[in-house]
């Protein structure tokens, strides 16, 4: 490796994939999925509450109709107040995320100050466009964006398609296979004033929901002691919820259940 | 018919060392110590927003003194190249001792081919973790490269500065011991200097994978 000097009208500045793109680093497209198997990560969501927000995701990747991993993460920090989650084909949604975060960790060393929220929802857009020729192929990547608006000062989240078309959602959204269950679940519990606590009771049950209706949505593994992963963003950072306090939830909500033959019982709990 | 003029080697040489001697002596000069959780960066530098010293990597920073524009582009080639390793292997590939290697080869390069020098001098330090101890080189304008394992001094004025330094310095001296004295050998036996002339930063374990953090004015006033 020389050292990476450009002269000034061909410097990339604080992009990293463009500098990537210039060292020949980045994978050439052009694949298609034709006998191929490929995982597929599933049911990820994001709400807000008073503080900030809640971003989940459940641990199952599969294949076709088997299960390919039972301890996938996909729920990622992007940087410091941002976080991001992955459903669709596992591999490419993995490399986007690990390029997703040193391209704001590169644009902040570079430049000497963060990006805005604004501007790392639409980096990721730029990301998840510039993979159209691979989601046309059948590598499809879907990212759930969220983060702490340091300037707003409240929680926001960013929802993406295929063709890197970026919404921002008002309260909560969920994608992946099991994100129909898991949004009806939530829009049935969401409230403007939630606290953390109750949101990550929400976030919780709506992943519960999902795995109890899609068989691609991993539930509660109590045999392996594998649980959901749940995090939060604030104003003090993104901060993961260590996994004891959600099998305490996933263990209440269970027992609840099983005195009502696995309803709710009138009541979302 | 003009003949073409004959210089000397040796004259070239010398004459492009002192170009680049006079340009790095202009600015103000550079301190790096270790102390006992880490590294410590001070320079003088009475601007808030274009930084002396930056952060390189998770566990390395740059400092540089001299001509601002020419040691800012090393140090985002610094970035370019360690984040570039890191993507292409793994974050814990990345090591100061290569980085530092480029630099003094394109340094080296620069002083013997190009018309003119760069006008500066450069320090690329390292946090230790595991195998790899905590290191300081240090990169001259001509490419030489010299790995500290104690301090290191930068600028045209280091000469009074290390020898200063060096009385005062302790091994496993904590950071307020280590700053007073970095502000004590950099203000000289004329002058005192306050937070506000200072730019300051550590490499130190946090709970964080990033060991860089700027020291402000406050945290300063309340380490000294």
């Amino acid at each position: 490796m020389a050292l990476p000097l450009f002269d000034v009208m061909h410097d990339p500045g604080p992009d990293f994939t463009a500098l990537l793109e210039r060292e020949g680093l980045l994978p050439a497209l052009g694949a298609s999925d034709h006998g191929i198997t490929q995982a597929h990560g599933t049911t990820v969501l994001a709400l807000r509450f008073s503080d900030g927000v809640v971003m989940a995701g459940d641990r199952r990747a599969t294949e076709g109709h088997a299960i390919a991993h039972r301890a996938m993460e996909k729920v990622f920090p992007a940087d410091e107040f941002s976080a991001v989650a992955i459903a669709g084909s596992a591999g490419m949604a993995i490399e986007m995320v690990k390029l997703f975060q040193v391209q704001l960790e590169h644009y902040e060393k570079v430049e000497g100050v963060t990006l805005s929220l604004q501007g790392k929802a639409n980096q990721l857009a730029q990301m998840v466009r510039s993979h159209l020729p691979l989601a046309m192929q059948g590598f499809v990547v879907v990212p759930l964006f969220c983060g702490f608006d340091l300037t707003r000062e409240t929680g926001r989240i960013f929802t993406y398609d295929a063709a890197g078309g970026h919404y921002e959602e008002a309260d909560f959204q969920a994608t992946g296979s099991g994100g129909r269950d898991a949004r009806t679940t939530i829009k049935l519990g969401y409230r403007d004033d939630l606290n953390r606590d109750e949101a990550i009771e929400l976030a919780v049950l709506a992943l519960y929901e999902a795995a109890d209706a899609d068989s691609a949505t991993g539930g509660p593994d109590v045999v392996r002691g594998i649980f959901p992963i749940v995090a939060t963003v604030t104003a003090e950072g993104y901060q993961r919820i260590d996994d004891d306090v959600i099998a305490e939830r996933f263990e209440a909500a269970m027992e609840r259940r099983r005195a009502l033959h696995g309803n709710a019982g009138g009541t979302l709990r | 018919m003009s003949m073409p003029y004959y210089v000397a080697p040796e004259q070239v040489m010398k004459d492009r060392a002192e170009y680049a001697q006079k340009g790095i002596a202009r600015g103000r000069s550079l301190v790096a110590s270790l102390y006992t959780d880490g590294v410590l960066l001070v320079a003088e530098n009475p601007s808030k927003t274009l930084h002396k010293i930056s952060e390189i990597y998770d566990r390395i920073a740059f400092a540089g003194v001299g001509k601002y524009n020419e040691y800012d582009q090393l140090r985002v080639a610094g970035i370019r190249h360690a984040d570039t390793k890191g993507f292409a292997y793994s974050r814990e590939d990345v090591d100061a001792r290569s980085l530092a290697n480029l630099y003094a080869q394109y340094l080296g390069s620069v002083f013997t081919h190009e018309m003119k020098p760069l006008e500066v001098e450069i320090l690329v330090a390292e946090l230790g973790q595991g195998q790899r101890p905590t290191q300081l080189f240090h990169v001259a304008y001509e490419g030489t490269i010299t790995d500290e394992d104690r301090f290191a001094v930068l600028g045209g004025d280091a000469e009074p500065i290390r020898t200063s330094f060096a009385e005062r310095y302790e091994a496993g001296w904590d950071l307020s011991a280590a700053l007073q004295a970095a502000m004590g050998a950099l203000a000289g036996p004329e002058r005192t200097l306050a937070p506000s002339d200072l730019e300051v930063a550590i490499l130190a374990d946090a709970d964080e994978r990033r060991a860089f953090r700027r020291l402000d004015d406050d945290a300063l006033a309340a380490l000294l």
